[in-house]
């Protein structure tokens, strides 16, 4: 395990990607082992497939959600800097003052809004920009068991789609999500320690 | 006892049993030294340094029963559970050691103790710990040895249990070594290859005698305590030693372990914060082995034994009762703190739901607990070598984590289903009574939802308070029926190590619903790009394995089955696939892009199976399959394009653990359903080749099997519910191994109807028959 230090030369353009995603060095070297260990072929990149060999994922309702989310738009390939840039979301906040972050650069991967985003993205599966009534019903039939039927399914989309919308267009936009979530402790729910 | 978890927090455990026990001996013992020299303790209490130290190491110990009898109320996480239950069982060792080595020592007297005892105390304790769990590893192999050659004499497999882990015992006893260690390792070494080997009765006999044995010699254990406090012979009462030892042992407890604990976050990557610090402080029991060690005490040696008998009969009643009982609302009152308290909306209780399924995902995909480099080797070598030497052969081919889990929850969900007397009529006009299955059952009322969301429902009582309006009963309806139907992502699982209660829980019927529905998605997804691709060239394979008609029906229903469920999956390559040979040998070898078209076959057989059928025909240039070969890390993964709209999905059925979940859940449905044919010998065990036999007269009768389950609530959503059914069939159909004097009979109708190609369930369905034939 001594040779992990060598590692750091393999990563492709791993400052870059340090930049973008705030990871430290030593996240950075383990995220590259894992993508290793999932990468079975030595391809170079991930594919579907091999997200989908992680054998939890089968048993998550939204796995196959996150692993289309990995996958920038209809391509078949990750590679390292994507997966670390899905990943970037999900490091915890740093406890800074707004104040002191520089305005003119990007925002930070794991910021608050980005994080909401990438939750956005999820629902919204065909991407415009929208989570309609039917994107959210689809959501819901995932995360819900069998024994809630369809018409009940359907009132609950419907409800919650009538609560967060605000203009009356029947369909819940990026603001407005952010707004019926702003009770909720994004930072701490969509956040994992480790990934510091 | 969850051996996963065990060993992943091996290293705080045995920083508390080890270290912990020690700091508490040492302090307490001169805590309560120093108290006596202060002048509290009454000078009747004959009893210098070395007796305090003895004294320390008996009553510093954490006692196993009473945590797991106090844990299992308080429902803490399980890393916490496992920390404080892992070192009440390691610290026996220490404890032992400690005691044995004072206890000597106070019998040379303090003046003839030299250095070198000193030392021989130190190495007695790696020997003792050491030797005990080695003790209990040669058993644990013999065990898992002998039990791999019990398959014609399954009734003395629980009877191998309790004696060989009983042996263990005894003879760490004998060597005066540590016992509990050594039945401890006993236990979690053997656990994998012993399930795996064993019946299924089997299984549930040792698991509910043990819990028998458990329970009555711990009402004995306290029973004796009990007795032993009224009987005022035993023991002397002095009020200075019992309260010092008391706070002592509180303070001292609480202070090794916010100690230990910062020195271990360090290394963590899950650091254990202040709640869970208290729990564990708060939370260390001392029970019957401090009393009887103390019971032990030579009374000619150590004067001082009554006034020991009795601070033990004290502190232990103290621990348990009061520290037991209040240890829950502390739990909660923590807790409840530091939340805040508002209503929530329908919208974040939905979305909290989604981002703790998305955090578990993520989590899983960076591998939160995938990484250890060692355990990864262990894993490698326990495939390569142990499990091949240990575990019963049929075993070994399926042993995947997620298949057993799929298959208990098969077995369980079928008797379920059964006892609650099942729609499913036969043709036969069976009789049982039919009480409302689950489905009927769910659509009638929200009353009849809010009863089955069982004991963990959230009981939001504000919600059901402030129900004014038609709106918020609504409202209120509406949040049940979420709290009730929503998958509970992986967080909230409570601790499942119950003594009184067995139940594999909600989550692996969870499990299972979330992993068919995946599975399905997946299939879905691959079908629908490809599905255009030689559908001709099926048809006359099908035709000559005589599918074609149940594979007509199966299409049709897959296309109905499809629009409503377009989730807008890209075209994925959902499951890895490898080319079944023997069922290629029927079509052309002639055909040169076999390569690209050959449908996706899901082979429903065990490996040995097609390893018995040899090396396969010239057809099988398709697929490179040869790596039938269990281990070997390159077998055939290759992505077939999708042939036609029906069931040619073949899939190999690798033993690798980590292969493509889909595999295995064929495995696991062609076990359930070649145990259905096996009568005699249960599922694990089912030698491959009463797979073939029987499937084969059950796919002639395919088309004539009723397409309609009786009381499909749900038309408009076919696909969950009726896979869910059908597994569930297929589940009861395993499940009929251990009723299967009752529902023989039924069980040849009860195939059929379920076989019913019913919309993607076909596509399994017809896979079974068609590897059945070879």
């Amino acid at each position: 395990m001594g040779s992990r230090s060598s590692h750091a030369a393999v990563i492709p353009d791993v400052d870059t990607i340090r930049r973008e995603t705030g990871f430290s060095q030593a996240s950075l070297l383990r995220l590259h082992h894992r993508f290793r260990a999932l990468d079975r072929d030595k391809k170079g990149y991930l594919s579907r497939m091999d997200l989908q060999q992680i054998g939890a994922l089968a048993v998550n309702p939204l796995g196959d959600c996150i692993i289309d989310s990995f996958f920038p738009s209809r391509s078949q390939r990750l590679d390292f800097s994507g997966f670390v840039r899905v990943l970037a979301h999900f490091r915890p906040v740093e406890e800074e003052s707004p104040g002191i972050r520089d305005p003119k650069q990007p925002e930070p991967l794991n910021s608050r809004m980005n994080k909401l985003r990438f939750a956005f993205q999820l629902y919204d599966l065909d991407g415009d920009g929208l989570i309609s009534r039917q994107e959210m019903l689809q959501v819901l039939r995932l995360m819900v068991g069998v024994q809630v039927t369809e018409e009940q399914l359907e009132s609950i989309a419907d409800r919650t789609v009538q609560e967060a919308d605000e203009d009356g267009d029947g369909a819940v936009s990026f603001l407005e999500f952010t707004k019926s979530l702003e009770k909720m402790n994004i930072e701490q729910k969509m956040s994992i320690r480790i990934l510091k | 006892m969850p051996s996963r978890l065990f060993f992943d927090n091996l290293g705080a455990i045995l920083t508390y049993a080890v270290v912990g026990t020690l700091w508490n001996a040492f302090t307490t013992g001169t805590a309560l030294w120093g108290l006596q020299q202060a002048g509290f303790v009454a000078p009747r209490v004959q009893a210098g340094l070395l007796d305090f130290l003895l004294f320390g190491s008996l009553i510093s110990a954490v006692d196993p029963v009473a945590v797991l009898a106090v844990f299992e109320e308080v429902h803490v996480n399980e890393t916490l559970f496992i920390i404080v239950f892992g070192e009440s069982l390691l610290n026996d060792a220490v404890t032992v050691v400690l005691y044995k080595v004072c206890n000597s020592f106070v019998e040379m007297g303090s003046a003839n103790v030299q250095a070198t005892d000193y030392l021989k105390g130190v190495a007695s304790l790696f020997v003792v710990s050491l030797g005990g769990a080695a003790v209990g590893l040669v058993f644990a192999f013999l065990l898992a040895l002998t039990t791999r050659f019990t398959k014609r004499v399954r009734i003395i497999e629980p009877l191998l249990v309790f004696l060989i882990a009983y042996a263990a015992y005894l003879t760490a006893e004998m060597a005066s070594l540590s016992a509990i260690l050594a039945v401890t390792m006993c236990g979690l070494g053997c656990k994998k290859y012993v399930e795996a080997n064993i019946s299924h009765k089997s299984r549930t006999a040792v698991k509910y005698t043990m819990k028998t044995l458990a329970s009555c010699a711990e009402t004995v254990i306290f029973m004796l305590l009990g007795i032993s406090a009224v009987d005022s012979s035993k023991w002397a009462w002095d009020s200075g030693l019992v309260l010092g030892t008391l706070f002592f042992i509180l303070f001292f407890r609480a202070i090794g372990v916010v100690l230990q604990t910062w020195m271990l976050n360090q290394f963590r990557l899950v650091p254990l914060d202040k709640i869970d610090q208290v729990v564990m402080s708060y939370g260390g029991l001392r029970g019957a082995v401090a009393f009887a060690l103390v019971i032990l005490l030579d009374r000619t040696k150590v004067p001082a034994k009554d006034y020991f008998v009795a601070t033990t009969i004290v502190v232990v009643f103290f621990t348990v009762i009061v520290q037991g009982l209040t240890i829950k609302p502390l739990v909660k009152w923590l807790k409840v703190k530091r939340s805040e308290h508002h209503k929530p909306t329908l919208n974040q209780e939905l979305h909290e739901h989604t981002f703790d399924h998305i955090l578990a995902a993520v989590e899983d995909v960076v591998g939160h607990h995938g990484y250890h480099y060692w355990r990864d080797r262990w894993e490698q070598f326990d495939k390569k070598y142990l499990s091949q030497l240990l575990m019963r052969r049929s075993a070994y081919r399926i042993r995947d984590q997620i298949w057993d889990v799929y298959y208990r929850l098969n077995i369980r969900d079928a008797i379920s289903f059964v006892d609650q007397g099942g729609h499913i009529l036969s043709s036969a006009g069976l009789t049982l009574p039919s009480m409302p299955s689950r489905n009927s059952a769910a659509e009638t009322s929200v009353t009849n939802l809010l009863r089955e969301s069982g004991s963990g429902a959230c009981l939001d009582l504000q919600v059901i308070d402030t129900v004014r309006s038609g709106r918020d009963r609504e409202d209120a309806v509406m949040h049940h029926l979420l709290c009730g139907g929503l998958y509970k992502p992986r967080r909230r699982y409570k601790a499942s190590c119950s003594r009184h209660f067995i139940s594999e829980d909600a989550q692996e019927r969870q499990d299972k619903e979330v992993f068919q529905q995946n599975m399905k998605r997946r299939l879905e997804s691959f079908k629908s790009t490809k599905h255009n691709i030689c559908f001709t060239k099926s048809k006359p394979r099908l035709r000559k394995t005589g599918r074609k008609k149940k594979d007509g029906v199966a299409n049709t229903e897959a296309t109905n089955g499809k629009p409503p469920r377009d989730l807008g999956f890209q075209d994925t390559a959902a499951v890895i696939l490898t080319m079944e040979s023997e069922e290629e040998e029927e079509s052309d070898s002639s055909e040169t892009e076999k390569e690209d078209d050959e449908g996706i076959i899901f082979v429903a057989r065990a490996t040995s199976e097609v390893l018995q059928e040899g090396k396969v025909s010239g057809s099988l240039e398709v697929c490179p399959s040869p790596r039938i070969i269990p281990p070997s890390p390159t077998c055939a993964e290759k992505e077939l394009p999708w042939k036609s709209g029906q069931g040619d999905l073949a899939v190999y059925v690798s033993s690798e653990t980590t292969k493509i979940v889909p595999v295995d859940m064929q495995t696991g449905w062609n076990q359930s359903m070649s145990s259905l044919e096996s009568l005699a010998s249960p599922p694990c065990t089912q030698a491959p080749t009463l797979t073939c036999l029987p499937l084969h007269p059950l796919g002639a009768e395919e088309p004539q099997a009723p397409l309609h389950l009786p009381s499909d609530p749900r038309p408009s959503f076919a696909f969950p519910p009726s896979l869910a059914k059908a597994g569930r069939s297929h589940s009861e159909s395993s499940a009929d191994i251990p009723q299967q004097q009752e529902l023989q009979p039924l069980m040849g109708h009860k195939d059929h109807t379920h076989l019913s190609p019913r919309t993607a369930n076909s596509h399994w369905c017809i896979q079974f028959n068609r590897s059945g034939r070879l």
